[in-house]
């Protein structure tokens, strides 16, 4: 496993790593140009990226390959792809620093994508409460257009993009990809009823694709060095790095590119392990939707979306929240809780009337009013979202309840007999 | 098709169909609550939740569609667990109190809960409360009740054409409001009532005045404009309490406009005569029916022996109906008088000698919705056609052109392509510029052409044009202003040729309910016979008036009062109104609801209703009212004893079909004058809710009715020296009243725009003559003719 080679976060020792001329200097662009000049054949790009076992870094982790072969590029008309920067999972902040580091490796990422995928324009929907990084990427955008790597006539070939920032007001649900849409074009966001799904109705009800921040960004490496090496970063079915954002009690969190398949055990050592004279109780090893798992799971489990699967848990956004024996359970699903229930965008009822409900008896129980039927009917109200909702909000809320019912129902029971926490 | 299995059953159903469709199709019932048929699908209430085999987990049946070999089952224990936790969410923030709200017994929630919900709740927190606003006087708000549904935001968005409701906040904190504030104004708000699955929505003037078991439906047809709604009325103990939509895909689908929802509260009006009166020595008095009968008859006859039957003259309101309209004329042709009509708001009958059959649309309503060319002549369709208005919002929605031609630039609700807005002595000149540029195209007829020397073509004016020659289904429309404008043959000759031109059908507008089967009932001057606007410009000595309130339905108010001084006056009506004033014998006629009859709606369709309810005190239906004064007359053809008796006799037995007809025979004589740029000219449309008696009485409406104002272009204001909101002096003829001056800079310039139909502006002059308006002198009132 190649440790030191980075997709991403390469530039951090350099000079303003954001700026076009250090960026520039790494290489930057050269493959937009070859693609363009070269008039690379779509087909074989796209063909790059499957090879490559790129997963959305969003969430999903779809393989990328396969989603932008659904794109109808001779649609004749307007197309769009569209940047999914609105990073509101909980415990995720990578995206964040893709953007204030190396705003031109997406914008590179996203003109590739455009010139593939047959669109004149796109979009990045940058989280509201980054301002920085939003001006840090219109800063990029500046440039980019000055240098000619955006607009008309890309790289002095017939290929035409041009790419806007726009920002949001931080409602978590503006990250699902069709409720960021809505938010796009200046209505309510909330996610639409799939099917259709954005590639034959999207933006403006136009084809549109979209992906992840993380995800554009890795486009350059793959069509630079080619499938293969990317895929050989990771694992089979999981290719390249990925950039972990650790939080919780570590030592050192923060963001770590490191290859996909790392074992959970060496990306704690990186972060400088469980803060001193602590010991690992749980993590959450993909955002707050995902399942929590205790510390003997993790520790046999490597990082990639088939062994957190495996684990019982889900990959989701690399998102990972480290617990030690001091957090109690009940406190930190009621916090969960109370983040889904505000977050519901309110159009569909089991996610409306649900999460307010899951909210209320985690927190009742947390503060000594548990009562004894109050387990089964955790388990009953979020068995009862869980797909069957309009978008997968409704599954996030109810995942981390049966996460933490699964793995540490002793804890909740002590609560509601005892009517005080055990930790 | 797709062949598919619903809980065993076979059926083949057509491709693209949801579940919820193919289930209703194989008489399958599944529940639901957002999913509504003439509305996008929201998929958001989750109650028609159903499991189909191989996908892993329920899926919404109103969203998904049926795909080959695919098995639903809508009552597995999987589908039935699902709709039942639903049910649960859905219950949980809900009141439950059915008791005490309006909607028990039609409340969609409380029908399902019986299947679906459980017996007790499991949610033992506090429930949500969500704080009412305000939407106005028709629709109360219980929002607390409301289910997110968002129902009422589609119908907004998709049918009614403006987003009054909108889902404000998120998650658990949603709410359904209006814009902060505002209360509902669309024409046709009161669908949200029925759309509305809950208790959220009801009706401010019938809530919590009667359980829905304890009513009555009767089936009954909307009696104001020209599409002849079918509705239910809804009665107990004699009378209405609440007026509903009865399907009807070829006329008002599900919809209704608040016009015809609401306007039964008129028959409740004080206002209302329930006993006949003779004014002997200039003092009223109540009577017997038969002294009011014999006193009728005697003067009348007296004054046909005297002076002449063409001294009589009959002016009825086109909501009457067909069988009330034939006696009508039967009566005046027995005694020897033609002066019959119905189109007191008419100003221009010159084409009278030329029609050949009665003016229709054109084309069938449903149809409508299926054109791609519109041209609209003079008609404000919002407030003369809500429900003709929405369905050409849905064309336009498919992708047809809607072009204007018209004396004010009223939002549709919807795009409009092309529009030439001019004041209304420039109507016509606009209308020709079309014609002229269709004629570029195409010969135009040799009549016509004379009329476009020297006619300008405007760019506006070549869109249109170009506009009309494509597409496959085009109308031209002819709307109620251009039917009351003083050069309505003209307008009428030209768009005919507009519609030759340009390959479109032709459609002139049914003003009102009965407008279409007033011309087919014979309710129109006998060769040689007056028509309205000569009965009333030569005074006559005796009128007889069905169902019109004079001062309010006719082109001059002004006139047509001064036309009653001095004559004998027998007004059959539901109302007092003025007829106080004039008349001579008020006999009480039985309103809306409480008569039996036909309306020919305005595409041609005959439309029968039994009365639903006694009319009020001793009112009686005019038909059997005429038949009497025919007998007193002593006059052949007055013995029917019921109303389908006469139906037949008025329609005979032909299609109507053969005898609708708007092309003009060719011959008339036509001038096509410049607009005469000196003087202000009204535009005198008449007001939504004051079209006829009924409406202007019904308490809820006339709380959504504007008073009318002084409308003006800002440079008019200027012009004039006036501002804003100060009141002014508007007169015409001898009349003066004072209004409030505002500044409509959509309005062509040289116009004041004055609302007609409403009692303030009762006694004005002609719709779209002269006015004038001036600074007010103080704040007194000038002329004696100012109603109080
Ligand atoms: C409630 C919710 C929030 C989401 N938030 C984000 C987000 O902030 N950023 C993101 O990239 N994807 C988010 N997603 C996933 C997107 O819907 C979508 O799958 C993703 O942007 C696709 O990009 P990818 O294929 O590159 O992962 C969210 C999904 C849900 C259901
Ligand atoms: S699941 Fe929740 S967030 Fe998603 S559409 Fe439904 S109510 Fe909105
Ligand atoms: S009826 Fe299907 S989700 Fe509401």
């Amino acid at each position: 496993m190649n440790m030191s080679e980075k997709v991403i976060l390469h530039s951090l020792h350099l000079d303003r790593p954001w700026s076009l001329e250090t960026y520039r200097s790494t290489g930057g662009y050269d493959t937009l140009r070859k693609v363009v000049t070269e008039k690379m054949p779509a087909e074989d790009i796209i063909a790059q990226v499957k090879v490559s076992a790129l997963r959305g870094r969003g969430g999903a982790g779809f393989p990328t390959g396969l989603k932008w072969s659904f794109m109808p590029r001779s649609f004749p008309g307007d197309k769009y792809i569209v940047c999914n920067s609105d990073e509101g999972e909980p415990g995720t902040f990578k995206d964040r620093d893709i953007l204030l580091y190396n705003p031109h490796q997406l914008i590179e990422g996203m003109a590739i994508a455009a010139y593939v995928l047959g669109a004149k324009v796109g979009y990045n929907y940058i989280h509201g409460e980054i301002w920085d990084a939003y001006e840090r990427f219109e800063q990029a955008l500046d440039e980019a257009r000055a240098a000619g790597f955006l607009g008309k006539n890309i790289c002095g070939g017939d290929f035409e993009f041009d790419l806007h920032a726009h920002h949001g007001y931080g409602a978590y649900i503006c990250g699902e990809e069709t409720a960021l849409l809505e938010s796009l074009e200046g209505k309510k966001g909330q996610p639409r009823f799939k099917p259709p799904f954005p590639a034959s109705f999207g933006l403006y009800g136009r084809p549109t694709t979209i992906n992840n921040t993380e995800t554009y960004a890795c486009i350059p490496y793959i069509v630079k060095h080619g499938g293969q090496k990317f895929l050989e970063l990771g694992k089979p079915n999981n290719g390249g790095t990925k950039i972990f954002s650790v939080s919780g009690h570590v030592n050192k969190p923060g963001n770590y590119e490191v290859p996909m398949g790392i074992p959970f055990a060496e990306l704690l050592e990186l972060a400088g392990g469980v803060r001193d004279g602590h010991k690992l109780k749980a993590v959450i090893p993909g955002g707050s939707s995902s399942p929590v798992l205790p510390a003997d799971v993790m520790m046999d489990t490597t990082m990639d979306f088939d062994a957190i699967a495996k684990a019982g848990s889900m990959f989701g956004s690399g998102a990972v929240i480290v617990m030690d024996e001091t957090v109690c359970m009940v406190r930190a699903l009621e916090r969960l809780s109370y983040f889904y229930f505000e977050e519901s965008c309110g159009q569909c009822t089991p996610c409306r009337e649900g999460t307010g409900w899951l909210y209320r008896v985690v927190h009742r129980i947390e503060h000594g009013q548990g009562r004894p039927e109050d387990l089964a009917l955790l388990d009953d109200i979020s068995g009862n979202i869980m797909g069957r909702t309009i978008c997968a909000l409704g599954d996030a809320a109810a995942m981390p309840v049966k996460g933490f019912l699964k793995h540490f129902r002793g804890e909740f029971e002590y609560h509601i007999e005892h009517g005080k926490c055990s930790v | 098709m797709a062949q598919i299995e619903i809980d065993g059953k076979q059926v083949t159903v057509a491709d693209g169909s949801t579940i919820i469709e193919a289930a209703e199709a194989a008489g399958v019932y599944i529940p639901r609550f957002c999913f509504h048929k003439k509305l996008s699908i929201a998929a958001n209430c989750r109650m028609c939740l159903v499991e189909v085999e191989k996908a892993g987990k329920p899926l919404p049946a109103c969203a998904t569609p049926v795909i080959e070999g695919m098995k639903i089952f809508t009552h597995s224990e999987k589908a039935v667990q699902a709709q039942k936790s639903v049910m649960e969410f859905l219950l949980i923030n809900h009141p439950l109190d059915c008791p005490i709200c309006d909607q028990g017994g039609e409340c969609q929630l409380q029908d399902l809960a019986v299947g679906y919900g459980g017996v007790s709740s499991r949610y033992q927190e506090e429930k949500r409360v969500v704080f009412n606003k305000d939407f106005g006087p028709l629709i109360a708000g219980d929002m607390t009740r409301c289910i997110q549904c968002t129902r009422c935001v589609r119908f907004g968005q998709e049918i009614a054409g403006q987003m009054e409701m909108g889902m404000a906040h998120r998650g658990e904190h949603s709410e359904i409001t209006t814009f902060v504030g505002r209360a509902v104004a669309s024409e046709l708000s009161g669908n949200m009532i029925d759309l509305c699955p809950v208790g959220a929505l009801t009706s401010k003037p019938f809530r919590y005045s009667a359980r829905t078991w304890e009513l009555t439906r009767r089936p009954a047809v909307a009696p104001h404009d020209g599409l002849g709604s079918n509705v239910a009325l809804q009665v107990k103990q004699n009378r209405v309490y609440r007026v509903l939509p009865r399907d009807n895909d070829a006329v008002n689908e599900c919809w209704l406009s608040d016009r015809d929802r609401f306007s039964y509260e008129g028959l409740y009006s004080e206002d209302r005569l329930n006993k006949p009166m003779i004014k002997e020595g200039g003092q009223w008095r109540e009577c017997e029916w038969k002294d009011a009968l014999e006193y009728a008859a005697n003067s009348l006859n007296l004054i046909r022996q005297e002076v002449g039957a063409e001294q009589l003259g009959a002016l009825a309101s086109p909501s009457s109906t067909v069988e009330e309209l034939y006696l009508l004329k039967k009566l005046m042709t027995g005694l020897g008088s033609g002066n019959v009509d119905h189109r007191l708001r008419h100003s221009d009958f010159s084409a009278d000698a030329y029609r050949q059959g009665a003016p229709w649309l054109g084309r069938s309503v449903a149809s409508l919705q299926e054109l791609d060319r519109v041209l609209l002549i003079g008609s404000s369709l919002r407030s003369e056609q809500p429900l003709l208005a929405q369905r050409l919002r849905q064309a336009v929605k498919r992708g047809a052109h809607l072009n204007v031609v018209h004396v004010a630039d009223d939002a549709l609700l919807c795009r409009v392509a092309h529009k030439l807005i001019v004041a209304p002595d420039a109507l016509a000149q606009a209308l020709a510029q079309v014609v002229k540029a269709l004629g570029e195209r195409a010969a135009v007829d040799a009549e016509v052409q004379p009329l476009l020397a020297g006619i300008e073509v405007s760019e506006t004016a070549r869109s249109i044009a170009a506009s009309l020659t494509t597409g496959e289904n085009r109308s031209v429309l002819l709307g109620n202003v251009a039917q009351h404008h003083p050069r309505y043959a003209l307008l009428h000759r030209l768009a005919q040729e507009a519609a030759r031109l340009s390959g479109a059908a032709f459609g002139v507008l049914g003003e009102a309910a009965n407008s279409v089967g007033a011309y087919l009932a014979g309710a129109l001057p006998a060769p040689g016979g007056l028509n309205a606007g000569q009965m009333l410009a030569t005074p006559r000595k005796a009128y007889i008036l069905l169902g019109v309130e004079l001062e309010r339905d006719s082109y001059n108010g002004q006139q047509a009062m001064a036309a009653m001084q001095g004559a004998f006056v027998v007004a059959l009506t539901a109302y007092k109104h003025r007829a106080h004033e004039f008349a001579d014998v008020l006999l009480p006629i039985a309103a809306f609801a409480e008569n039996a009859g036909t309306y020919v709606n305005t595409e041609g369709v005959a439309q029968s209703f039994r009365a639903a309810v006694a009319p009020r005190g001793e009112a009686r239906p005019a038909w059997k009212v005429l038949r009497v004064l025919g007998n007193l007359f002593e006059l052949d053809g007055f013995s029917q004893d019921n109303a389908e008796a006469l139906t037949s006799e008025a329609l005979g037995n032909t299609p109507l079909a053969d005898k609708l007809g708007n092309a003009l025979r060719p011959g008339m004589n036509l001038v096509l004058d410049k607009p005469d740029g000196g003087r202000l000219q009204r535009i005198g449309e008449v007001g939504i809710y004051q079209t006829d008696s009924l409406v202007r009485r019904a308490a809820s409406l006339q709380k959504m009715s504007a008073a009318p104002r002084a409308w003006m272009h800002n440079s008019l204001l200027a012009q004039l020296g006036l501002s804003e909101d100060e009141t002014v002096t508007v007169r015409q003829g001898d009349a003066a009243i004072q209004l409030s001056a505002a500044c409509d800079d959509t309005l062509p310039a040289g116009c004041v725009r004055v609302a007609a139909g409403h009692e303030q502006t009762a006694l004005l002059g002609g719709l779209f003559d002269e006015i004038r308006v001036e600074k007010s002198k103080g704040q007194q009132q000038t002329a004696e003719h100012t109603p109080s």
